[in-house]
């Protein structure tokens, strides 16, 4: 048990000592034309600045970023909403690579425990320079099936598994002719990790969960969970049989969308609420809450392998959204992470949902300099990590450090974020109106 | 006093007579022969000693489980002379009604039958049956042409039937006054008003702690909830049915509900059971049934379009058609005021040695059937137990929700019930939606009809359940129905047209139950 720190004064990132200004109108720009551009048009004080015109906030999309970042001079209070190397974590082959780091030191500094912690990850090789601890790897456990994937693309494409060494020679081939014909086309990295073979199915169905962690900043190390989230699920029934049934085996609603199943009305989501009542109704909660903390982890310990390679400017904050795997076992597997979750609404519900988490995210943004920066709860976000753990109750923490540690994560629980809102901003502007 | 203990040894013998030829009586003649080895059993006082050691190992508990069940799902014995009908249903001109509903409804079906030169059922060739085999769990894929098909009934069709419902030695007269039903539903049928549902209710006041209510996240869990799973799991530990059904009335933890409800409605897997079930799925295999069409259609259209029971597609396929099959189920029409349509065989019509009960279970599915089995499918994930609670509640319960009956739960009697509480306690708002056409039963049944599956959220449904199986009533299912119209008085209030008030209470997802159960049975001044 990791020693507690005083966490009671801790602000959670906003600049100490001077007052931070009060505005009262914010130019926002984003090129995103969905849930992302209501919910901006919407809030009191945002006018939209269109083509050259000066900014204060920016919802960009990573190609910009990557031209334009490096260029672009921001004042203080400007916020922009990616960190300038995110691949770190977002790109698969970066979050091996940065991972098993992160693994080995935790095993130097604090044993082989706390460093299986970090095994949440299926084995994962980098292609084409990786391919032969691969084939080690490949040959030790032979008949387990492997998946493929391209390391920035998103939506499913470029995916396939395979059982056989056979295949990934067939598809090497493939590739280097193509390369041949048009030299344009960039060589693409991939990575081979291992497929889960036995996912926990609801009602013969695989399914994956999406959730959503805000970090406003690496250094210290700042994060947030929002407490709903769905299981997307695929529209077949899971067997190994059909490797290439692209459909079975990809829950990405991307894919499911060209499913010949696939009807637009089910949207084959369930949210996260549902699935942790049904969890609990059929494993009890105790189980349920070993596999939400499980999970906790695996936000705390992925960010924490990127958190010293992350160029930690203080304009940037990012919306991750996780891609979890629950196995049999129920123990949760890390799929990917990705730094700009698609925020197009599927279904009304959907709709809501991700207006909701917008809403939020500008909340703990907080261009109106509202909060104290002492919040632990803003809406539907929960700070999980505030440079250590941040704990459920209320005060100084117990300092003899033994007490029952219980942290402040709420994933797939009751999300009562209006009232909370509403009480929250009441007491801001009470305390602003109080003297001193 | 003499005819008290006339009318209890009547009960008693037949619940022996029926006990006598089940299972557990069986298993209780093993059990006495084996325990004649153990030394505590002596010669001189073997009845007793007997006895002790059932009490000891548990036995004894069983057989409580089975009486109180039987008391539970068969009604009393009344008069000794009273023709079986009287037990399916006392009154004659409801055992009429039911009679020519039930004609129609074979009548719809025959001629869709002949329409689409469909038999009724059919032996399936061997290279089907094989397939079928291979796809026995994920029936789901299968996607049938079944735009020729049409569910044989939809609720509103049943409501127009009720609503012609009138009982010929009743004079209502002319003249309205104040006692005048303005409802649709005209039969003269005695239901409880509030303070009668406040006594019958009494573990849902606002003393009393509930699931639902005390369990919400600004309540300390010290205070109710703690304890509460506490109670629950003794419960379970000691395996009483009665106190289970007790314990209920105030919620279920979600960890404990699967096996509370187990325990209530007395299912424990046995193996004859999962043989039972596999034979059913035998027969499933080895014939084509016209309902399995029917039921693939129902599946389809509602519950694989809901956005939660989309999951347990494949599931409900494999409980529903061996429902159909199921000859077991037949023994409920005993105490249900419906009969088992008959169909001959070819060319011999009217001869009664050629008649079978079609489908074999008796029960024809309408639209909204699959919805009943959709809910259990999230507590319990072994076909054969989720197929032994769904029948269980079948015949417990949901059949009083399609046949014709005066029952006090049966669906006339609900009808009836909602309709007086919003006469009686919110008469503004009746008087309202009665005046711009928008009677408030034709909005309301067919969230009764379907014990309210498909329109609440799941957590709040399985509370719902959670009482009905406490109370072993539907009557609830009427109580929220006016209370969800109380809830949203206001907006009612203000819509001129039936399509408004439709559009007012399209969406419950987001109602909490409890709650509005509470506030309208205790917390309004009447």
């Amino acid at each position: 048990m990791s020693r507690q720190k005083n966490q009671s004064y801790k602000a959670h990132g906003l600049p100490k000592g001077k007052e931070r200004e009060q505005r009262t109108l914010i130019r926002f720009k984003t090129t995103l034309m969905n849930t992302l551009m209501d919910v901006l048009r919407h809030r009191p004080g945002w006018v939209e600045v269109k083509d050259e015109g000066e900014w204060d906030f920016y919802w960009c999309d990573v190609s910009w970023l990557r031209e334009n970042f490096d260029h672009t001079y921001m004042d203080e209070h400007v916020r922009i909403s990616h960190f300038r190397n995110h691949y770190e974590l977002t790109r698969k082959n970066y979050m091996v690579k940065n991972l098993k780091r992160f693994r080995k030191q935790l095993e130097r500094e604090a044993g082989k425990v706390e460093a299986a912690k970090c095994d949440f990850f299926p084995k994962t090789f980098e292609m084409p320079c990786e391919y032969h601890l691969f084939v080690e790897e490949f040959r030790k456990n032979p008949g387990i099936t492997w998946i493929m994937k391209p390391v920035a693309r998103s939506q499913g494409k470029g995916i396939f598994l395979f059982r056989r060494l056979k295949d990934i020679m067939d598809w090497r081939k493939d590739t280097k002719n193509s390369d041949d014909q048009k030299d344009e086309i960039p060589v693409e990295n991939y990575v081979a990790q291992r497929y889960v073979e036995n996912p926990y199915l609801i009602g013969g169905r695989k399914f994956d969960l999406r959730v959503y962690v805000l970090v406003m900043s690496y250094i210290p190390l700042r994060a947030w969970l929002y407490r709903d989230g769905f299981a997307r699920f695929s529209n077949t029934r899971f067997t190994l049989s059909s490797i290439d049934d692209h459909y079975v085996h990809l829950t990405n609603v991307a894919v499911q969308k060209t499913s010949p199943d696939y009807h637009p009305k089910k949207g084959c989501k369930w949210m996260l609420q549902r699935f942790r009542q049904y969890l609990a109704s059929k494993h009890g909660p105790e189980a349920v809450e070993t596999l939400f903390s499980d999970m906790d982890n695996i936000f705390i310990k992925s960010l924490q392998s990127v958190q010293k390679v992350i160029i930690s400017d203080k304009h940037c904050f990012e919306l991750y959204g996780y891609d979890i795997l629950i196995d049999q076992d129920l123990k949760p597997w890390l799929l990917e992470v990705n730094a700009s979750p698609s925020l197009t609404a599927s279904s009304q519900e959907d709709y809501e949902l991700k207006t909701c988490l917008l809403e939020d995210t500008l909340h703990v943004v907080d261009m109106e300099a509202r909060l104290t920066g002492r919040e632990k709860r803003v809406g539907g976000f929960d700070l999980m990590w505030n440079d250590g753990p941040v704990s459920r109750e209320e005060g100084p923490s117990d300092l003899t450090g033994m007490g029952n540690f219980v942290p402040n994560t709420h994933l797939g629980c009751v999300n009562d974020r209006k009232e909370q809102l509403r009480q929250l901003f009441r007491s801001l502007q009470v305390q602003k109106k109080a003297p001193g | 006093m003499l005819q008290e203990e006339s009318d209890l040894s009547l009960i008693i013998a037949q619940i022996v007579q029926k006990l006598k030829g089940s299972n557990l009586y069986a298993q209780l003649e093993r059990q006495a022969w084996a325990c004649l080895q153990r030394p505590e059993i002596r010669l001189e006082s073997l009845k007793e000693d007997i006895k002790e050691f059932f009490k000891a190992s548990g036995w004894e508990k069983k057989l409580q489980n089975a009486v109180y069940s039987e008391l539970n799902v068969y009604p009393l014995p009344s008069h000794p002379s009273a023709p079986p009908e009287h037990l399916k249903e006392p009154l004659v001109y409801m055992r009429k009604a039911q009679g020519s509903w039930e004609k129609r409804i074979l009548k719809s079906l025959n001629s869709m039958c002949t329409e689409l030169s469909i038999p009724l059922a059919r032996k399936r060739p061997v290279g089907e049956q094989k397939e079928l085999l291979n796809k026995w769990n994920e029936m789901g894929t299968d996607e049938p042409d079944l735009s020729l098909f049409r569910p044989v009934y939809a609720p509103k069709d049943f409501l127009e039937v009720l609503i012609n419902l009138r009982n010929p030695n009743y004079e209502n007269g002319d003249s309205l006054s104040f006692r005048t039903h303005l409802g649709l539903i005209q039969v003269p049928l005695k239901v409880k008003d509030i303070p009668e549902l406040k006594e019958c209710f009494v573990e849902l006041g606002l003393n009393t702690g509930q699931l639902g209510i005390d369990d919400s996240t600004q309540v300390p869990p010290e205070l109710f909830e703690n304890e509460h799973v506490r109670i629950g799991q003794k419960v379970l530990v000691q395996q009483d049915s009665a106190a289970a059904q007790q314990y209920i009335r105030q919620g279920s933890p979600t960890a404990l509900r699967a096996e509370l409800w187990a325990l209530i409605l007395n299912i424990s897997s046995q193996p004859e059971d999962i043989l039972y079930y596999e034979q059913l799925k035998t027969n499933v295999i080895q014939h084509d049934l016209l309902v399995d069409s029917l039921i693939y259609k129902d599946v389809k259209l509602t519950a694989s379009n809901d956005d939660y029971y989309f999951v347990f597609e494949d599931y409900l396929y494999q409980v529903l058609l061996c429902f159909s099959r199921d000859t077991s189920v037949l023994s409920h029409f005993a105490y249900n005021s419906a009969s088992p349509p008959k169909s001959y065989i070819r060319g011999k019509l009217g001869l009664e040695e050629y008649a079978v009960f079609y489908p074999p279970n008796g029960v024809i599915p309408f639209h909204g059937f699959s919805m009943y089995v959709a809910p259990l499918c999230f507590l319990y994930h072994e076909p054969y137990k989720l197929y032994q609670i769904f029948r269980e509640m079948y015949v417990r319960f949901f059949f009083r929700l399609h046949s014709i009956s005066s029952h006090p739960s049966g669906i006339v009697s609900l009808c009836l019930l909602f309709e007086t509480l919003l006469q009686t306690y919110l008469p503004q708002l009746f008087y309202h939606l009665r005046e711009i056409g928008a009677q408030p039963l034709r909005i309301s049944f067919k969230w009764m009809v379907r014990a309210f599956s498909g329109y609440l959220a799941t957590d709040q449904l399985l509370l719902l359940w959670d009482r009905i199986l406490g109370y072993n009533s539907l009557e609830i299912l009427a109580v929220l129905a006016a209370a969800v119209f109380a809830f949203r008085a206001v907006n009612l209030m203000e819509v001129t047209s039936l399509a408004a008030a439709e559009a007012v209470l399209a969406d419950l997802s987001t109602l909490k139950v409890m709650p509005l159960l509470q506030i309208f049975l205790f917390a309004t001044v009447t």
